[in-house]
């Protein structure tokens, strides 16, 4: 009996998402199959890979991070030097310096930070919070003003403040609004239905379904992006067919493996090697398991990750 | 696939006689199809009856066993496409490549290196398995030479020759090892089918497609040989890809037995030279579908998330994590630290050590033993309760190995304060904060 591969094509599909505007707006989402299998089914938008900087700059960053940027001061030269890096296909702000038990940034000095950086670079724009949902509520709302046409990502709404944020992004400006849960395919579903209901379109709305480190809990990630996709996709759940954007940088430069110096685990050799791999390695396993987009920082894991997914979609 | 209590009672004996310990033949043919007894409880079913209902209750994936005594492994037997269906049951192996083609230098340095991995991870050793030993056409080494090298680092070989002559001389000096002799493709099946049933030891299929293997793995179960595993690497990344998943797909979704082997990804093949390529590839294949997975190279670098990831993917999804309970001193705490305790859910460690080691402030993590739930589960449960931490604290001789008396409970559990106090009066008890984000500014303030 010859082989003979049964098509794993489904009728329904993940929503087309844009984000940015004019030629370098990118579109994620919009396949018709598992994650990456395209031999069932062409994908026309290979997953797409951001870069993270922070309002900090380079302050906190490793050395490793920090040798690609060198001779840039101002945020707007720093985030002009992560745009050309290559395989960037979108630029992720986060305003880490916003979180109350931390630097405590104003809203003012953040948001005409990310002017800066809005006026400074032509990729589409993501912009992250400080993790502190009633703060994030404020920053989010005036950063949705504040890109009015860029058609950015608010990454992201909470079950918190989904109420704020949908509203000044969704509704009042228009951006793409993230939707962010604690891995959990209930709270992402519901999270989506209230955005919905807000009046928020639901093919403007992106997920993040949360994420860990490999190692971390990682199993997690990966039952609730199977599950998601699987609902989406043979169950043609309307409110589970949101790409997913995946921040991977956040989760993998804090762990130890990471984060120990050579001096403290000289068993373990290269600490940027670490971080890369770690970096890489999360990066390819949340997109196996269904993120439509992540976001990287080590401009050696952008360029792998990005030339792997032109090979492989 | 399965198969259905009716199917099976239509070719059984139906003479309700009660000797498997079922009332009538009905109910014993529905317990067999729930996999609850053996068929062979019944002693009447006819001989061509049993072959019939054998062949279709075979699972849809073999298990393969490689390796020999405490090298032993499994590979293979999945019934599942994604973890949260069931449970996957043969975690993928890595392998390091030797290769006939590298110069001495390089083979010493190799050897060494594979060595190099070798670390404890919640419970499991984390190490280099495998070594595959690749004879390359215009190779300068010897292959048999370089085989007993290989072979003496004590890991489970697999043998990538494709000469008969060859692969029969290396199984001379590897064979009681029971490697993986991964040389049969369309051309020379017969005979390194003839060599490897000799030796006793597994055989590996490869060739230009799906389609190719799929006929020579058939030609192959044909001559009786079904200790099998399918080399599944492709010219491209993308081949090799949708090979390692079409393969899966069509043994445990679509019942093509054929298809029904472990499988073998040579990432070091189609990303040779970029190391960070070949990382990305070693996590794309352990989440989809490889068995094994053979490299150039795998160091710290590459094993920490990979293992990690490894790890998190193949638990069983009903069972939590748990980390062994205990005094794990962080930050190069001493008996003087502070201590800060909470439950053995992996999670949960994994969770609030990251963020201690981020405080830099030393101190020492007292894991209760809490039946591997969360805080707020195992509190509900009763498995996290001042009394429990008051036992555990004792039967550990707490007080004994730490002279701190300062004692930090988790936020979510801070009603245990007061029934602490009492049970552990020369402690003080001090609530930490409700999240382990938090924590990181809560120790350095307490600091």
């Amino acid at each position: 009996m010859p082989f003979t591969p049964k098509s794993g094509k489904f009728n329904a599909s993940i929503n087309t998402v844009e984000i940015g505007t004019g030629d370098k707006a990118v579109k994620i989402g919009g396949e018709n199959v598992f994650p990456l299998y395209s031999f069932d089914a062409p994908i026309e938008n290979a997953p797409k890979v951001g870069i993270e900087i922070t309002d900090f700059g380079m302050e906190h960053e490793l050395e490793c991070i920090k040798k690609y940027y060198e001779g840039c001061t101002t945020l707007a030269e720093i985030a002009a030097k992560a745009a050309s890096m290559e395989g960037v296909d979108f630029l992720s702000f986060r305003m880490e310096g916003g979180d109350p038990n931390g630097a405590n940034k104003s809203t003012e000095e953040l948001i005409g930070e990310l002017k800066e950086i809005a006026a400074a670079v032509d990729l589409p724009l993501v912009v992250c919070g400080c993790k502190n949902a009633e703060k994030d509520a404020e920053l989010f709302n005036a950063a949705a003003a504040a890109l009015e046409g860029k058609n950015a990502v608010i990454l992201s709404a909470k079950e918190e403040n989904y109420k704020t944020v949908g509203a000044a992004a969704g509704l009042a400006y228009k951006q793409v609004v993230g939707a962010e849960s604690a891995v959990d395919i209930n709270l992402a579903k519901q999270l989506n239905v209230l955005l919905s209901q807000l009046g928020v379109d639901k093919k403007s709305i992106v997920m993040n379904v949360g994420t860990a480190a490999a190692g971390y809990g990682f199993e997690y990630v990966i039952s609730t992006m199977d599950r998601v996709k699987a609902a989406a996709l043979q169950q043609g759940d309307v409110n589970l067919q949101m790409p997913i954007i995946t921040p991977v940088a956040s989760e993998t430069w804090g762990v130890k493996e990471a984060m120990s110096s050579e001096a403290d685990s000289p068993e373990w050799g290269s600490q940027e090697e670490r971080g890369i791999d770690m970096e890489i390695e999360t990066a390819m396993a949340v997109i196996a398991a269904g993120s439509n987009a992540v976001i990287l920082k080590h401009p050696e894991s952008i360029k792998t990750i990005s030339g792997l997914m032109k090979e492989l979609v | 696939m399965a198969l259905k209590g009716l199917d099976i009672f239509k070719l059984s004996p139906k003479k309700n006689c009660k000797e498997c310990g079922s009332p009538t033949c009905m109910a014993f043919s529905m317990k067999v199809a729930q996999g609850a007894v053996e068929l062979s409880k019944c002693p009447y079913f006819a001989p061509e009856a049993l072959a019939k209902l054998s062949a279709a209750t075979e699972p849809p994936m073999k298990t393969i066993k490689v390796g020999a005594g405490d090298a032993e492994m499994s590979l293979g037997g999945e019934t599942v496409l994604f973890r949260h269906e069931k449970t996957f049951v043969s975690k993928t192996r890595y392998a390091m490549a030797l290769c006939t083609c590298m110069d001495d230098a390089t083979v010493e340095q190799k050897l060494a290196d594979i060595a190099k991995v070798d670390y404890e991870r919640i419970g499991e050793r984390m190490f280099v398995e495998m070594v595959y030993v690749n004879d390359a056409p215009d190779g300068a080494q010897d292959y048999v030479e370089l085989v007993k090298k290989a072979a003496a680092t004590g890991r489970v070989l697999v043998l990538g020759v494709k000469d008969a002559e060859k692969a029969k001389a290396a199984l001379e000096v590897c064979k009681d090892g029971k490697p993986i002799l991964n040389g049969a493709d369309a051309a020379n099946y017969e005979a390194m089918n003839a060599v490897a049933t000799a030796a006793g030891v597994v055989l590996g299929v490869s060739g230009a497609d799906l389609a190719e293997i799929h006929d020579t793995v058939e030609k192959l179960e044909a001559l009786g040989n079904k200790n099998l595993v399918i080399d599944v690497t492709g010219e491209t990344v993308k081949d090799t890809f949708k090979n390692a998943v079409q393969l899966r797909k069509a043994a445990l979704k679509d019942g093509d037995r054929t298809c029904g082997y472990p499988s073998i990804v040579n990432v070091a093949k189609v990303a040779r030279g970029d190391a960070h390529k070949q990382a990305a590839l070693l996590s794309l294949f352990t989440m989809k579908y490889g068995s094994i997975v053979v490299a150039e190279n795998i160091g710290y670098a590459e094993a920490l998330p990979l293992y990690g990831l490894r790890q998190n993917l193949f638990t069983d999804p009903q069972k939590p994590m748990k980390v062994e309970p205990g005094i794990y001193p962080l930050n190069g705490a001493d008996e003087n630290s502070v201590c800060l305790t909470t439950v053995d859910f992996a999670l949960t460690y994994f969770l609030v050590s990251g963020e201690l080691e981020r405080s830099g402030v030393p101190v020492n993590l007292i894991i209760n033993d809490a039946g591997g739930l969360s805080v707020l589960t195992s509190w509900a449960a009763g498995k996290f309760s001042s009394g429990t931490i008051a036992k555990f604290f004792e039967e550990q001789d707490i007080a004994g190995k730490i002279k701190s008396r300062k004692l930090i409970i988790p936020g979510k559990v801070a009603v245990l304060k007061g029934e602490l106090e009492a049970k552990l009066p020369d402690w003080e008890i001090i609530i930490a904060p409700n999240e382990a984000v938090q924590l990181v500014k809560f120790m350095k303030d307490f600091a």
